[in-house]
């Protein structure tokens, strides 16, 4: 059993990074007892990849989240009309019944006062504001037609992760995990990383609610340590940890020969898999190898919390097997002063993003990948506030525009359409749900069978409705 | 025909009464409908889509004979002499839309409802031979209420020590298994304490009670830690997270709230054994008991557990009809082990339970007040509101109050006696200063005194009062005498407010009461029709004089009639201390849920749990002193193969301990725990960053320095957004709502957890000094007493041998890169009484030893 880990070693040392497996960490120990087969059979059920429900477009989800709602009126959505009928009062027969977070007056239209061109073959219109994303134009679906059911940032965050508007349920990349597993065992199936402060939702947007905790999305932070106790303390170096690994598994070991159980085993794999990580995770996450280019495409900070260093970053994971990444971005909340705010989330975002996508392209990645636009909400036609100086949007959840980029789907694409001040759909409504139901598609899962059966019911992510959105897909 | 609510019984419990509802065919009218050629047809081609094989809305299938007699949720479709009046008839012909049958599809055609009304009339007879043949079902087992089973005989002699064991052996007789000898005593002692107290035994425990391992010393200890104050802090961490406890919010800035007194509650409640009906009495309605002491209304903290959105432009209404739907789930699934969340929109597709008794149950709870308000009137900010109540005084805080309180008082006199006094010189004060004698001051800067000048160029009639205070206060704050009052006044004021009471949240009646409606699709805005409390038909009907608010509801909870209620709650508890319940579904006993592995010794002890007042201690008692607990929890790969899930117990119980029993079982074998109880959550270390800043009154994690960083886990600061992560990664829910059983995961994060997180770097580094200051000769001494502190057993020559040559290797390189010793030892927790060792290197070197024992599988396992 001394020999233990040096031969583990040799065989980390040789294999490539991604290629390891449970099956590997398993052929150190022997001989294997009934028990421990078991339990490797368990585990590996767990995480390690399987197979969907038919045939996936993509591999992978790059999934950004612009915390606090971004202004779809002024990046993606020309509304000529409504900039010809600024700051007249907003339409009566619209402003019944509406619900909104801070607007409590009939309030005017707010026509943007940003500019709009059309882009690639495509014709993609883009504001002026999205300089970068305009040449990968003709990558993107745009959907304009997405909706939620709730108007504050908290509920309306778990809606569009988990489904529903409270708390509870697994998110949309642990049920992903759950239905496929990963390719890479020394990295967690689904990461996350965020810039600013965290949403209203908390970890419940990458929680796994009711599923098997293993699903849950594990955040690596981009200053200090990526994950949590993941560095040894002060005065034990890589190779004294390696001696009390090898001491705590012999023991393991010895012990699960006396009792049998097959969870012991399992423990004695994930002290392996927690020792590759502690080597795999810094070495992801040092980027600082990445070639000059790749940093000033990016143009990305190192050593600071920056939202173009984790678009790098997640590339890295989706190059390394990891099923879902989830960028989460804070800031887009514009209730005030679009014109000084929103600017420069566009600056910091917009560089980075179309760098994802050349640099997955270049990389032959692109088609086996999901990049996701979105936020929990849009914003209202209408201005908040009186000052017009200082515009400002409040949240709006009956329509609004995200977008797709990757495999599986049309390119140069607009799906849905709103009416021509863009307060409702008029064309290819698309719920949250349906959203969902999509993006399970084009990985290869199905809805309405991905399922897990909690307090004497199957649940799905998108409850009893959702609808893939055909119209859509290459 | 897809039936809706409105129902008078279901025939699921009582099928005698139903079947024989039906009269006897009419047979002195000519018989015009032939119902397998007039009716049938009808039935099968409008109905059976969603009464039938497939999907039985309501419960009802059309397409048989045994169940149309039966009826659905809502009762039987025909009875003796109701013809034109059944239901079957009334549903086929109503204008309401949304209630008529075929539900959204064209009414029947006149012919067909003359047909069938024809066929009612003449007695409803469905022939044999028609439709498809199925059984009646009998009711579904925990609808009927349990009774005290006859114990089954057993084929071996003298294994048994209670009537637990006599039911797990006949199962196992049947089986043709063998039970498990006993663990071995130092391994059932650290079982019975981790089970008991939620810490393990300490050296000389296990010592004494090795020199003596009999039956009676047994018991001795089982009764001394049923009677220890570390009881009720181990027990009451799954009741707190059935109760959703958490000290904050939840959603957006996820704000803390003072509910910490409602924890110590439930901690002093499993401690002095309070039996279950009171307990749960007190929980749901001990405010509106008559005469309600302080302990009853902090009771009632179980259902203000429940999140809080105070978002910007949140509808506090939508809150707070969140909030009672939450109440009504948690209530269900606590004390009826039934999931009612699908009950908010329609009928429950498997179980008794219709929308309109949903809403009957959301009646009991509809009469609160709201729990945001909008702060500003604004319609933008919002903040947490709800009643609260101010929890008493210490002796010594009363004292310190009253002491600052006559202080204050005194103060304020003296501050009036010093202002009048000053004022003497105003005038004077005026005078020069219009005449430009008085220069500017940090006090009084120039452009006050040009304002000042402003005001005395006017006559003295003309200066309105404003002006008139505006020069007194600015000839006061000249006066040094005054100043210096009023700042002690309001350091004073400061310091009394640092004394006012804690407060807890509470349940309170609103005196007029709130009308509740259905809620068309579960959605709040669409009200529909009225309902009154009341509880569901298919279970027991309310206990006599029960009274018509949450606390008739809480004897109805805990009515011998209910069916469920003791047997959910013993479920529980056997979960606990098995890993599994006898209904392994612990959160769901309808039909969706698993079956019972032994369905007599659950509703025995479901039983014997009534009839012995409810007492916890005393069930608990009997469970831990069974011959099939105490069984040793080897499994041979024969054992695994046959009962992976150890269902049939044929051995004893082996599982990861809980996220907080991991950590009070280290701190305790490191000896750092703290005994301190009770009192608000506590901040143990924890990586920084963890608590992400949000917004508007955002809490802050300040680590704690002293006491606090080692008490239990129970008592650590729960927040909903950020719970405590090491906690986290053993699988502690975020509390946002109602968790009967945590998921028991195996990862690689644990691991990193246990052997780099800071909180665990302490406590190796105390145990590590602790087996140092043992007075022992040798290293392999010093092994065997720190991995017996760990385990309780006595370590294997190999064990030893592998800790040995750690420690040996470690030694070597410490001495090379002392530095390295240094880092690890560094900044110190030690418990009381252990000396910081003087050979940093030989500490680090057995630290590493503390590390590898405390990442032991078995010692972060019950076994």
């Amino acid at each position: 059993m001394s020999t233990f880990f040096p031969r583990k070693w040799a065989i980390d040392r040789r294999t490539l990074l991604g290629t390891s497996s449970i099956a590997v960490a398993g052929a150190a120990i022997a001989p294997l007892l009934p028990a421990q087969a078991k339990a490797q059979s368990d585990l590996t059920s767990a995480t390690a990849a399987k197979a969907g429900h038919h045939k996936p477009r993509v591999k992978s989800v790059i999934f950004l989240h612009m915390v606090g709602g971004h202004s779809h009126l002024d990046m993606f959505e020309y509304k000529p009309v409504l900039q010809q009928r600024n700051g007249e009062k907003m339409p009566d027969e619209l402003w019944e019944g509406l619900r909104l977070a801070f607007v409590r007056e009939q309030p005017n239209l707010l026509g943007s006062p940003f500019s709009f061109k059309k882009h690639g073959e495509s014709g993609l219109e883009l504001s002026e504001l999205l300089p970068e994303l305009g040449e990968v134009a003709d990558e993107l679906t745009m959907i304009k037609s997405l909706q939620t059911d709730q108007f504050n940032h908290a509920p309306a965050q778990l809606l569009f992760h988990t489904g529903f508007g409270q708390f509870g349920r697994p998110s949309l990349g642990s049920w992903t995990s759950y239905g496929l597993g990963s390719d890479n065992s020394d990295l967690p199936s689904f990461v996350v990383m965020n810039t600013g402060s965290v949403a209203g939702a908390g970890n419940s947007m990458w929680g796994s609610g009711f599923l098997p905790t293993v699903h849950q999305g594990v955040e690596f932070r981009t200053t200090g340590e990526p994950v949590l106790y993941l560095s040894n303390p002060p005065g034990i170096s890589r190779r004294r940890r390696q001696n009390i690994l090898q001491s705590i598994n012999e023991l393991n070991d010895l012990h699960l020969r006396e009792v049998g159980d097959p969870e012991i085993a399992t423990r004695i794999s994930q002290y392996e898999l927690a020792f590759r990580m502690q080597k795999a995770v810094p070495e992801l996450m040092d980027y600082s190898q990445e070639p000059a280019y790749i940093h000033e495409l990016y143009g990305t900070n190192p050593g600071k919390k920056s939202f173009a260093n984790n678009c790098l970053l997640a590339r890295r994971l989706v190059e390394r097997g990891v099923r879902f990444v989830q960028l989460n971005d804070q800031g887009w909340d514009t209730h005030g002063d679009i014109q000084a705010g929103l600017p420069p989330k566009c600056r910091q975002t917009d560089r980075p993003i179309a760098a994802l996508i050349k640099d997955l392209k270049a990389r032959g990645l692109l088609d086996e990948t999901l990049i996701v636009f979105g936020a929990e909400f849009g914003r209202t036609p209408i201005l908040q506030g009186g000052n017009k100086k200082r515009a400002g949007r409040d949240h709006h959840k009956d329509a609004f525009t995200v977008w797709l980029a990757g495999g599986g789907i049309k390119k140069g694409f607009v799906y849905g359409k709103t009416d021509e001040l863009g307060f409702n759909v008029v064309e290819n409504p698309m719920h949250v749900n349906d959203f969902h139901a999509t993006i399970l598609y084009l990985l290869g899962l199905d809805h309405k069978q991905l399922t897990y059966p909690y307090q004497g019911r199957d649940f799905r992510l998108t409850n009893i409705a959702g609808e893939v959105a055909r119209d859509l897909l290459a | 025909m897809r039936f809706a609510a409105i129902f008078l019984c279901s025939l699921l419990i009582l099928p005698a009464f139903c079947s024989s509802a039906l009269a006897e065919p009419d047979v002195s009218r000519a018989a015009q409908v032939n119902f397998g050629r007039d009716v049938w047809p009808i039935f099968e081609q409008h109905c059976v889509g969603c009464h039938g094989p497939e999907q039985q809305e309501g419960q009802l299938r059309l397409d048989t004979r045994a169940t149309f007699k039966r009826g659905g949720v809502s009762g039987p479709l025909a009875r003796a002499g109701q013809d034109h009046h059944s239901l079957l008839q009334q549903k086929i012909t109503t204008s309401e839309v949304e209630e008529r049958m075929p539900l959204d599809e064209n009414p029947l055609e006149a012919a067909e409802i003359e047909a069938i009304a024809q066929w009612l009339d003449q007695g409803a007879v469905w022939p044999e031979g028609v439709g498809v043949q199925v059984e009646v079902t009998e009711p579904h087992w925990s609808y009927v209420a349990p009774t005290l089973p006859e114990l089954p005989p057993v084929a071996q002699r003298g294994w048994s020590h209670n009537p637990i064991d006599l039911f797990v052996l006949a199962r196992l007789e049947k089986a043709g298994i063998s039970p498990t000898e006993a663990a071995p005593p130092a391994i059932r002692l650290r079982r019975v304490y981790l089970d008991l107290i939620g810490v393990p035994p300490t050296v000389a425990e296990v010592e004494a009670f090795l020199a003596e391992p009999t039956t009676a010393a047994y018991e001795a200890v089982v009764d001394r830690l049923l009677a220890s104050p570390r009881f009720g802090e181990k027990w009451a961490r799954s009741w707190l997270d059935l109760a959703r406890y958490s000290d904050s919010n939840g959603y957006q800035a996820d704000q803390l709230r003072g509910l910490w007194a409602y924890r110590d509650w439930v901690i002093d409640a499993f401690n002095t054994d309070m039996p279950f009906d009171q307990f749960t009495i007190e929980q749901i309605g001990g405010d509106l008991l008559p005469n309600a002491t302080l302990s009853q209304k902090i009771a009632t903290g179980f259902h203000r557990t429940t999140t809080c959105n105070i978002e910007a432009g949140v509808d506090p209404e939508e809150n707070r009809t969140n909030q009672i739907i939450d109440r009504v789930n948690t209530t269900a699934t606590v004390w009826l082990g039934t999931t009612l969340e699908c009950v908010q929109c329609h009928d429950h597709k498997y179980d008794p339970f219709t929308l309109e008794e949903y809403y009957q149950l959301y009646a009991y709870f509809n009469n609160t007040p709201l729990e945001v308000e909008n702060t500003n009137k604004d319609g933008v900010r919002f903040d947490f509101y709800g009643p609260k109540m101010e929890l008493p005084l210490s002796q010594k805080q009363e004292k310190k109050r009253a002491g600052i309180q006559t202080q204050l008082q005194r103060l304020r006199e003296d501050l009036k006696k010093a202002e009048t006094s000053a004022l003497v010189g105003l005038s004077d004060w005026q005078r020069d200063l219009s005449s430009g004698k008085i220069s500017p001051t940090k006090q009084l800067p120039a452009e006050e005194i040009k304002q000042l000048n402003n005001i005395l160029t006017k006559k003295r009639k003309l200066r309105t009062a404003a002006e008139k205070e505006q020069l007194k206060e600015s000839f006061l704050a000249t006066q040094k005498e005054v100043r210096l009052l009023r700042d002690r006044v309001a350091r004073s004021k400061n310091a009394l407010q640092k004394t006012d009471p804690k407060t807890t949240l509470v349940m309170v009646e609103m005196d007029k009461s709130r009308p509740t409606h259905i809620f068309e699709r579960g959605v709040y805005q669409t009200p529909g029709d009225r309902v009154e409390m009341g509880v569901p038909a298919s279970l027991h009907p309310l206990p006599d004089g029960a009274e018509a608010n949450r606390l008739g509801l809480a004897r109805w909870l805990v009515d011998s009639g209910n069916p469920l209620a003791s047997r959910v709650r013993v479920n529980h508890l056997w979960a606990e201390i098995f890993g599994v319940g006898l209904v392994a579904s612990a959160e769901d006993f309808g039909l969706q849920g698993s079956a019972p592995s032994h369905p007599q010794l659950l509703d025995w002890l479901a039983a014997t749990f009534m009839q012995e007042g409810w007492s916890t201690k005393r069930l608990l008692k009997l469970i831990v002193t069974s011959a099939t607990y105490q069984q040793s929890s080897f499994v041979s790969a024969e054992g695994l193969d046959r009962d992976p899930d150890n269902r049939l117990m044929a051995r004893g119980p082996r599982f990861r301990l809980p996220a907080e029993a991991i950590r009070d079982n280290a701190l305790s074998i490191s000896g750092l725990l703290e005994e301190k109880m009770g009192g608000p959550p506590v901040y143990p270390p924890q990586p920084p960053g963890v608590w992400y800043q949000t917004g508007r009154g955002e809490p802050v994690y300040k680590v704690a320095k002293g006491v606090d960083r080692h008490r239990r886990g129970v008592y650590v600061i729960w927040r909903r957004a950020a719970p405590y992560p090491s906690f986290v990664n053993f699988d502690a829910p975020d509390r946002t709502r109602c968790i009967v059983s945590r998921s028991r995961t195996n990862t690689p994060i644990q691991a990193l957890t246990l052997l780099n997180d800071e909180a665990y770097v302490e406590m190796a580094r105390s145990l590590a000094a602790r087996i140092l200051a043992e007075d022992l000769a040798t290293d392999e001494e010093h092994i065997v007493h720190g991995f017996r502190m760990c385990v309780a057993r006595s370590p294997k020559v190999e064990e030893v041998r592998i800790l040995q040559r750690l420690l040996e290797e470690q030694r070597r390189r410490f001495k090379e890169i002392p530095e390295e010793a240094e880092q690890l030892t560094g900044d110190v927790y030690l418990p009381t009484g252990v000396q910081r060792p003087d050979n940093t290197e030989e500490w680090a070197a057995w630290l590493c030893v503390a590390n590898t024992l405390l990442n032991l599988d078995e010692t972060i396992n019950k076994e």
